[in-house]
Formats: C-alpha cells, structure tokens, sequence
C-alpha cells in the first residue's frame, strides 16, 4: 500500500471527517488484501501505538538479552566457542539496531525508548530474567530461548507493518543460526562427560519451563491479541504457536538424549499433538513484575552503560558540531552541502531560506 | 585483547560500540587462532598454559578502564599491528598468509581507534582530560612493542619510527598531547615477551581458563 493522503488532493479539505473515514477504509482493505503498511502511509492511531509498543519491547529485549549470554565470553570452554558466541551477541546488538529504526518509522526516537526502558515504562521480554548459571545455559538458551523466538517471530515476516516484517526477515535467518549452534552446543555436551551430560539436563530443567512463558498468556487472558490478529500485526495465537514449539521440541530433546522436565508431556493421537503440563502463571506475572531472578541486575546494568557512556555520546556529538560547523563558512551554509540551519550559531536563517527551498517539495 | 574486548559486550556507550568492540574482539579472536594453530592445540596453548608461558605484550592485558583508556590501548596496539603484519605480510610462509588477512582487519580496527581518539580529545573538556589521561597511563607499556622478537623478519626500526609518526599525528590532530614518560613496561622492556606479566593477567587467566581446566580432557 503506497498511497498517502498528500496524492489524494480530490478531497475537500473542510471534510476532514469524509478523508479519516476514507484513509480508514483503505487501510482496512490494504489490510484485508495482504498489502503492507509503509511509513507515509494512514494508520490508525492504535495500530501504531500497538506497533511502536511491540517493536520497542522486541528491540529491547534483543539488548537486554545481550547480558546472560555476554556472562559467558569471558569463561567459554574453547576458543572456538568463544567466537561463536561473540558473533551471536554482535548479532544481538545489530538486531536491536534493524528494530530501533524500524520503530523510529513510526514517528518515535531511539532515546525515547531507550529512556522509557531505563525507567521501566517499557518491558523486555521476561525470559532475560533468569540467570546464566552454567555454560551449558548458552545451549540451552540457544535451542530453546531462540527457538520459542524463531517460532514466535518467523510470522511476523508477513506482519502488515513493512518495515517490521522486513527486518524480522533478516533476524530470523540468524536467530535460526543461532538456534542450530545451542542444539549443537548442548548434543557436544550430552555426548560429553558424566558431568557435561549433568550440566545439559540441568540448563534444560531451569530453561524449559520459562521458554514456553515466552508466548505469553493463555489466549483467554491475552489483552491485545484479538485486536492484534485483525490488523494482522499478529497470525497466530499464543496457544497455537506454544503448542507449535512443544510439538517441535519433543524430538529434539529425545535426539540429544535429554529429558523436558514436565511429567504430563506426552503425546495425543486424537489432536495430533502433545499434551503438556499446567504453566505456573503466578511465577510468569511475578517475573514481569519486577520480581524475577534478575530483573533489578538487568535493569541496573542497561542503565549504568547507558549513564557511564553520556560523557562519550556528549564528546561525539560535541566533535561533529565543531566539524560540521567548520564546513559552514560564517554567513551562510556551504553552497550545495546539507542544510545547516539545525544550528542556531551557523548562519543566519534569512540566508539559509535560499537554501532549503530545494528540500521542501 | 580479544578476552578483553569480549568485557564490554553489553557495556558500552552506545549499541553501535557494542557492535564495533565485539566485531574487533572478534577478529583479534580469529588472528589469535589461527596463529595458535600454526603452534599446535589452539585450546591447550589458550586454557593450559599458565601465566609465565604466555607471550603477549603487557599493553594488551591491560584492564579496559572507562572508554577512553580502551580507546588508548586499541590506538597503540592496532596501529602497531597493522605496521607489523604489514612487514610480515611480504615475508615467509606461513605467517605471510595470515599477516595479509589479518593487516586489513587492523586497518579497520586503526581507523576505529583514530576516530574515537578524534572525537573524544577534541570533544568536550571532560573527554578531552580523560583521552589525554588514558593516553598517559598505557603509554609505559608501548616500549615492549618493538622488541626484537626472535624468528619474525622485521625491521624493529622502521617500525618503531613509522609507529611514533602516525600516533603522534593523530595524537597532535586530536588536540591532545603525545605522552613524554618512559616507554619501559612495569618490569622492562620485552617482559610480556618473556613471560613476565602484569598482575591483572592473572586473574585473567583465572577467569578465561576456569571451565576449561574444571572438566579434564572433555570436548566442548
């Protein structure tokens, strides 16, 4: 869908009820036909407050999520390992930066969400919660945490929002790289030791149980889902994608020789699927209330980089002042160069006008 | 360097330093296995060997210190690396194949440590005081850089002058001073290379070969 209100000049302007309620009607057939969103394009207010909420919460999850993963490169057990695991941490950092701009499409700043995530206005998904206590946590964080992720996000490819869907085409190809090496991890590991064996079952018993927390409640309890499935932000429900990964994991595990840790996990003939235990939902909300094993570590390191590193972003931003002012000669910007008029000091803006008139159409 | 790298993961500035830090840690990573491999198990010379039969220079175990000091340490070393590997690149196989992959990553990694010099020594005042001090406290253990190293076909001189010409051109472009202390290690010049460290390796060490040297002969 590319059609913004600026090509629709037929309208009377006084109208403006008629054009909202037109600009509503393309957007639900745009919707309804499978055509993606883009960024100049009409969207109701709450399909892109809805966005901007999701997106954030993703970009920051993919930041926070650096942190039990990142407390292990200094301890990994081969240096091949090492590598592995450096790139995947890189490989988070860049996709909280796809995620970042792609929610700044939709008319936010990246420090905004940033400072509304340093001040617990904005969540992060719960599972970064839990502690990294062994290295066969990596694996299993790996298989599991990135898996429940993939089966979570490979629908989001056909979200209606453009530049969501796309760039979780990007993530999901490395998110299934990702997953592939915790499996590998963890089969090195059962194929170990008495004690890398232990150490496996034991990352998998602490990661089971909160990975399927990761598609949030149960569809009766969900608040946003049903709004989200009209709008096509969302495809399927969290019962179906839980369900989904279950079915998937089941003989994973059996092919690593590990056990999940839910005595009720078999499987039903009858629906075609597995049945599995009762979620404890009051640790689930406890976790997103603040209470989990580390949210307030978490939390306090994002903050401590962000405030130990202020004095940097202040150099860098004050140097390409300096340089950007060095390229406007006093009197007015630089002639074909960018615009300067950002800064007050530079230029006068009578002069400048000449200048920008270039930009406006 | 890498191990050190790795650290900031998490921690830095801003996320694209997040990205450039463990990009570089990686590449240093890469380097370092497969010069290691030319000397037999990458793993057994990185997790079982102990403090005193480590050869690197003292500059490169050196703590990270805020960003500025990290900044420090990356402009001494990778300018030093990219000359080196320089030389070493028209030389003998088979460090010639590596030292010509390697030179252009540390090409990369100069630029990164040039830019960062630039903007935080002639950013704000703060910046400015905290690159010139950083630049002061890593300085003493850039002498050992230019120790003959036995076997390796170098011209210590040249190297060393063309080291001083293009760190003091960044240096003096930043607004900040090239330092004047001595250029001797804590012990002198050449310990790294002789197995004598300084006292943050160790516990380096302790960090870095933990699991490795809990689980006796396993397979990761």
């Amino acid at each position: 869908m590319t059609t913004t209100q600026s090509e629709r000049p037929g309208l009377p302007e006084q109208d403006a009820a008629a054009q909202e309620a037109a600009s509503e009607a393309a957007f639900d057939a745009a919707v309804a036909a499978d055509e993606r969103i883009e960024p100049r394009d009409w969207m109701p207010g709450a399909y892109r407050a809805t966005l901007v909420r999701q997106i954030a919460q993703h970009a920051h999850s993919e930041i926070i999520g650096m942190q039990p993963e990142a407390n292990w490169i200094s301890r990994a057990p081969s240096l091949r390992r090492k590598a592995i695991l450096l790139a995947k941490v890189q490989d988070e950092a860049g996709h909280g930066l796809y995620l970042y701009s792609a929610a700044e499409t939709l008319g936010v700043s990246r420090d905004e969400l940033l400072d509304k995530l340093h001040t617990g206005r904005q969540k992060y998904s719960s599972i970064f919660n839990y502690p990294t206590l062994t290295w066969a946590d990596v694996g299993a964080i790996g298989w599991l945490v990135d898996g429940a992720a993939i089966t979570n996000q490979v629908p989001l490819c056909r979200c209606s929002y453009g530049p969501y869907a796309r760039a979780m085409v990007r993530i999901c190809k490395e998110e299934s790289f990702h997953q592939r090496q915790g499996y590998e991890l963890l089969l090195a590991l059962t194929r170990g030791t008495v004690a890398q064996r232990a150490m496996a079952q034991d990352a998998v018993d602490r990661w089971w149980w909160p990975s399927l927390m990761m598609f949030g409640p149960p569809d009766d309890e969900s608040a946003h889902s049903a709004q989200s499935m009209a709008w096509k932000i969302k495809r399927h429900s969290n019962d179906e994608l839980r369900q989904r990964f279950v079915d998937i994991c089941v003989p994973q595990a059996e092919s690593l020789g590990l056990t999940l840790p839910d005595p009720e996990l078999r499987w039903n003939a009858e629906r075609g699927h597995h049945d599995f235990g009762a979620i404890d939902w009051s640790e689930f909300r406890q976790v997103l209330a603040g209470n989990g094993p580390c949210n307030e570590q978490r939390i306090t390191q994002r903050r401590r980089a962000h405030e130990d590193g202020a004095w940097v972003r202040e150099a860098a931003a004050a140097y390409a002042a300096k340089r950007a002012a060095e390229r406007t000669p006093p009197g007015g910007p630089a002639q074909g160069g960018p615009a300067q008029t950002g800064d007050p000091a530079q230029g006068g803006p009578a002069q400048a006008d000449g200048a920008q008139t270039g930009e406006a159409a | 360097m890498a191990q050190r790298l790795g650290e900031w993961a998490g921690h830095a500035p801003e996320l694209e330093e997040d990205v450039a830090l463990t990009n570089i840690a990686l590449d240093l990573l890469g380097q370092a296995r497969t010069l290691l491999s030319l000397c037999g198990d990458e793993d057994a010379l990185a997790f079982r060997r102990e403090e005193r039969a480590f050869r690197n220079v003292q500059l490169v175990e050196q703590p990270n210190g805020d960003f500025a000091h990290t900044v420090a340490r990356q402009l001494y070393f990778s300018t030093y690396q990219e000359l080196l590997y320089g030389q070493l690149a028209g030389g003998t196989e088979p460090v010639a194949a590596l030292a010509a992959k390697a030179v252009k990553e540390c090409a990369y990694h100069r630029d990164h440590a040039e830019q960062w010099t630039l903007r935080l020594g002639d950013g704000t005042e703060e910046s400015h005081h905290r690159m010139q001090r950083a630049l002061e406290a890593r300085w003493r253990y850039t002498g050992e850089l230019w120790q003959p190293v036995e076997g390796l076909d170098v011209d210590w001189e040249v190297l060393e002058t063309t080291w001083r010409a293009s760190v003091t051109g960044i240096v003096t472009q930043a607004t900040l001073t090239v330092p004047t202390g001595p250029q001797g290690s804590a012990w002198a010049a050449g310990a790294g290379r002789q197995g004598v460290h300084t006292e943050p390796f160790g516990r380096l060490l302790a960090e870095m070969q933990h699991l490795h040297r809990s689980h006796p002969g396993a397979s990761w």
